[in-house]
């Protein structure tokens, strides 16, 4: 036992590359300081990224419909925000356990299946609340979105302003914040449960690990990062609209995650800036076929370095994790 | 020799001039995904704009710097607005072919206080978001409403109303259906189609089963309109005995020819059709079909007639970009523009313009938009009740 | 009230018959060979692109276009199956994914490119256009085209399925693809051969489909929703399974619209779920 312990905990501590990575994130302040909104949609996309490979790529879930909880913590803290509670940190909070409670319910159909019907489910069920929203307009703002979200200063003191300042601060903060937490999960007896049954499901009952209250436990923790996600775009935004539900928001995530490597924890991050400046880069050169090379990327990256950036890199640099 | 001092001269006053005399506008458009075909269209009416008339106004050249947000994205557009405002130091905001994208983006350009010309988001509420915003294109209930008293004096008394169900054909709808019943009309029945609606037929049977004197249609370009047109002449209605309306999307140009005979007798509402025969029109279509190998459409008139505020206001103000001064020259602005007589109302800073009423008819071997009635100088009825 | 939802049955099992065609492809090589090859729909495009520009630019009649927009597709598909899917069989699911996603993107930029992104219009003959009078009812002719040749090619297939070698050596391989190549099955060339058959049988839907939903550029993102559903919800590997999904899919969202309209856009998804909830492995599925 307590070998086993003095194992999770050598996981847990942060090494080299790591500590070089979270700080190298502070760069954009410095070095490019007028891309800070760029950097910190980049950082909630990490987050969605992370949150998403916590069920794919550790729990074997994968999911066509995870834009859901995003939205739902979006809408959340739009709405929070957009009648008078207009308090960042508490407004994430809550728009995080709302989204949590969404996944716990879902999670109750989505870990009964598998495969094929799983990942349809996933995408049924994020296509249904994404029409839900659009009918409930009253709610939503419909498709031109919520209007009036009006946000107060985090701690009363830091605004959110035109240069993206606070903004980067807040979301790369929050994404730090998240990455600790599923980084002591994944390196727990919880984690290699998890990662035991994306392997194995059927043995894993025989070996006494409750396979559907893990899963169903991952499912929540993962919905609440996606709507702590949500919430920080609302937020930092101050615009929430019906794409945050649509399906085109889940599958980018995906090709995000895959991108960069699922199962790697690094991989949701990896995969987030480098789409995202990738898409931005190419979308700025050539307007109006920045796809055709963002898809040129993609082929390129499957073909050469398979299993995502990091699956790649770690055959050229094979570690011990 | 005197000319080559002239040209000397002007080598001189152009090459370290040239940094400080530039315009920049931050053209945030669409150009990629489901609406890249309208947002092509509206750059490439701006674009043609600057064919006929220069790239120079006011002794100072105009740069636009483009940008796609992909979609109705309008977190995207927010951070575009943000970074061509901070990042590429633009002095005007120019484009949103969508209403979230121009909502999220009007919050930057009252903050910074940056000129904003929307060539086509419709919806009423945008133009109330910035102090410093004008716009080209059309309000939905500017045209519907008008619609909507048209088709009662034109002696219908019964209407249903068929609309896809998004925020433009919500506003369709109550727009159509509140002027009609005001000039006292009924609407005898409404149904809303799914966005990504292939097929119609269900709803068009619906529609057929009540017989209804008129049928109010609106949905979005694309390929809906032929689908809708075909289904109707599938199911049998006879648009003799049942007026079909429509909105100017319905029967665009890649619609009637998708459509052909079916299209007959539609009648719709717009303010802006190709063949529009008037000088400005004949030669700006001229100029689009050598530039682009195509026709315009009323996103072309959108991004046409932004340009033209934008350089009609720099003359005003002599080449002073600051936002106060380019709206105190925008507002009231008046012009002939391709789509007949226009201008900007000195109060709301929103578009007026004529409507059309036109029908489908066959002329030579086209189906074509026969105008057949205008109401002039239509403001926006929406803009006008805020007042009070 | 009979008469019309007749009308309106005809209508949705027309719209199914469509999305059979652009969906049986892939039904039966995610079956066999268990390649997840999103960008099915892009050889759809592929067939529509061709028959638009045969009809419109060359004159040709839309009926001669048909088999060479099937032939089109077939080449790209089998192009595209040696250059790169070959080197992904036995990559994860996530790679193949990742793989054709990038492939519609590459596709639907090109699209773009070569015919701009407005909306196609296309020419079909006038007999194939207005309605046809049948037991006192009028049915569109365009439909009753498309569900014809659906049919007649759903029965091509069934009996190369059961009559034919090849047939046999397709069904042992998606069975059980192991114990077909113990037994000496070519299973790579009969792989090779039903990819090809069809990305065809998916050119010619999309061919088919101009007429009826329009095509554009973005065509290959727009349905490859509504492709997986049928193929899901069919179960892998099963025409049979393909086409009884599909044309109960096209049912249920004609006759939901029509009885229920405000639930419009919801049932098909409702339906999906709910036959994934009651059979995971699809109506016909073996997995």
């Amino acid at each position: 036992m307590a070998s086993a312990s003095r194992y999770f905990e050598k996981q847990i501590r942060l090494r080299g590359l790591e500590i070089a990575f979270w700080l190298a994130t502070l760069l954009p302040f410095v070095v490019t300081p007028a891309y800070l909104q760029l950097a910190s949609q980049v950082a909630i996309t990490a987050l969605f990224a992370l949150s998403l490979d916590l069920i794919l790529g550790y729990a074997g879930i994968v999911s066509l419909g995870h834009a859901a909880y995003f939205g739902v913590g979006a809408y959340t803290a739009g709405l929070l925000a957009k009648h008078g509670w207009g308090e960042p940190l508490s407004g994430l909070l809550i728009s995080a356990i709302l989204a949590g409670l969404t996944g716990y319910a879902s999670s109750h159909i989505i870990v009964r299946f598998r495969h094929l019907a799983l990942i349809m489910l996933t995408l049924g069920l994020g296509l249904l609340l994404h029409e839900a929203a659009n009918s409930a307009s009253w709610l939503t703002g419909g498709a031109d979105g919520l209007q009036g979200i009006k946000m107060r200063a985090v701690f009363e003191t830091f605004r959110f302003d035109l240069y993206g300042r606070t903004a980067y601060a807040y979301s790369l903060v929050v994404l730090f914040a998240c990455f600790l937490v599923s980084r002591r999960i994944i390196h727990s007896p919880f984690g290699l449960a998890l990662r035991g049954i994306r392997e194995n499901a059927v043995r894993m009952p025989a070996i006494g690990a409750p396979s559907r209250a893990h899963l169903r436990k991952a499912y929540t923790i993962a919905a609440v990062l996606a709507g702590a996600a949500g919430a920080l775009l609302a937020q930092t935004t101050e615009t929430v609209s019906l794409d945050v539900l649509s399906f085109g928001r889940s599958a980018d995530v995906l090709v995000i995650l895959i991108l960069g490597g699922a199962g790697r924890l690094y991989g949701g991050l990896l995969g987030a800036i480098v789409y995202m400046v990738a898409r931005d880069q190419f979308a700025g050169m050539n307007p109006q076929y920045w796809y055709f090379w963002i898809g040129l990327l993609l082929v390129a990256v499957v073909m050469f370095l398979p299993n995502g950036i990091l699956g790649g890199l770690a055959r050229f640099f094979p570690r011990k994790s | 020799m005197p000319r080559l001092l002239a040209i000397a001269a002007l080598a001189c006053f152009a090459l370290p001039a040239a940094a400080q005399q530039t315009i920049k506008i931050g053209m945030i458009n669409v150009l990629s995904g489901q609406f890249a075909d309208a947002g092509i269209q509206m750059d490439n009416g701006a674009r043609t704009y600057m064919k006929m008339h220069g790239d120079t106004v006011a002794g100072k050249r105009i740069e636009i710097i483009r940008r796609d947000v992909g979609g109705p994205l309008p977190d995207v557009a927010k951070r575009h607005a943000q970074e061509l405002v901070v990042r590429e130091k633009v002095d005007l905001l120019a484009g949103f072919l969508l209403t979230p994208n121009a909502l999220a983006a009007a919050d930057v350009s009252a903050e910074a206080k940056k000129f904003m010309v929307v060539m086509n988001a419709a919806t009423s509420i945008v133009i109330t978001r910035s102090p410093y915003m004008v716009r080209t294109s059309v309000t939905l209930p500017q045209v519907m409403e008008t619609f909507g008293t048209w088709a009662v004096k034109s002696g219908l008394k019964q209407a249903y109303t068929m609309v896809t169900d998004y925020g433009p054909g919500h506003d369709a709808e109550a727009a159509f259906q509140r002027a009609f019943k005001e000039a006292g009309g009924s609407i005898v029945g409404a149904v809303r189609f799914p966005v990504a609606n292939p097929d119609f037929s269900a709803f068009v049977q619906r529609a057929k089963d009540l017989g209804p004197e008129s049928i109010y249609v609106f949905i979005p370009g694309g390929a809906q309109p032929a689908a809708l047109g075909k289904a109707f002449a599938e199911r049998g209605i006879d648009k003799k005995k049942t007026r079909i309306l429509g909105s100017g999307e319905t029967t665009a140009e890649a619609a009637l020819k998708s459509m052909g005979e079916a299209a007959l007798d539609i009648i719709t509402a717009w303010h802006y059709d190709y063949k529009l025969d008037n000088r400005q029109n004949r030669e700006f279509v001229k100029a689009y079909n050598e530039m682009h190998g195509r026709n315009p459409d009323f996103f072309s008139a959108g991004g046409y007639d932004g340009m033209h505020v934008i350089y009609e206001a720099l003359k005003k103000t002599q080449g002073n970009t600051d936002g106060e001064a380019l709206i105190a020259a925008a507002k009231g602005m008046k012009w002939d523009s391709p789509r007949g007589p226009m201008s900007i109302d000195p109060e709301t800073r929103d578009v007026v313009q004529t409507v059309y009423i036109r029908r489908v008819q066959k002329v030579g071997d086209e189906y074509v938009n026969v105008p057949f009635d205008r109401i002039d100088n239509v403001k926006d009825p929406a803009g006008e009740r805020r007042k009070k | 009230m009979s008469a019309s939802l007749a009308g309106v049955l005809f209508d949705g099992f027309a719209y199914g018959m469509l999305l059979f065609l652009l969906s049986v492809g892939l039904s039966v090589t995610l079956g066999m060979m268990n390649f997840v090859n999103l960008a099915h729909c892009s050889f759809a495009m592929v067939g529509g692109y061709v028959t638009v520009t045969l009809t419109n630019s060359l004159g040709w009649p839309f009926l001669a276009s048909l088999p060479i927009a099937f032939l089109a597709a077939a080449l790209v598909s089998t192009v595209l199956e040696r250059a790169l899917y070959r080197r992904l069989y036995r990559a994860t699911d996530l790679d193949q994914c990742l793989l054709t996603i990038g492939i519609v993107f590459i596709s639907v930029a090109a699209a773009a490119w070569f015919f701009g992104t407005v909306q196609q219009p296309i020419n079909t003959p006038p007999w194939l256009r207005g309605t046809v009078q049948l037991l006192g009812m009028s049915f569109g002719a365009y439909r009753l085209f498309l569900i014809v040749t659906a049919l007649a090619i759903t029965a091509v297939l069934i009996f190369c399925l059961e009559y034919t070698r090849f047939g046999a050596q397709v069904r042992a391989a998606v069975d059980n693809q192991r114990m077909a190549r113990g037994l000496g099955i070519d299973v790579d060339r009969a792989f090779a051969v039903t990819f090809a058959l069809g990305g065809g049988l998916a050119g010619l839907g999309g061919a088919l489909a101009v007429e009826i939903v329009g095509l554009d550029h973005a065509f290959a993102f727009n349905f490859l929703v509504y492709v997986l559903i049928v193929v899901a919800v069919g179960g892998l590997g099963s025409i049979g399974g393909s086409f009884v999904a599909a044309a109960l899919l096209g049912v249920s969202d004609m006759a939901g619209k029509y009885y229920i309209p405000w639930l419009g856009s919801f049932l098909i998804y409702l339906v999906m779920v709910a036959l994934l909830m009651w059979r995971p492995a699809g109506l016909f599925g073996k997995r």
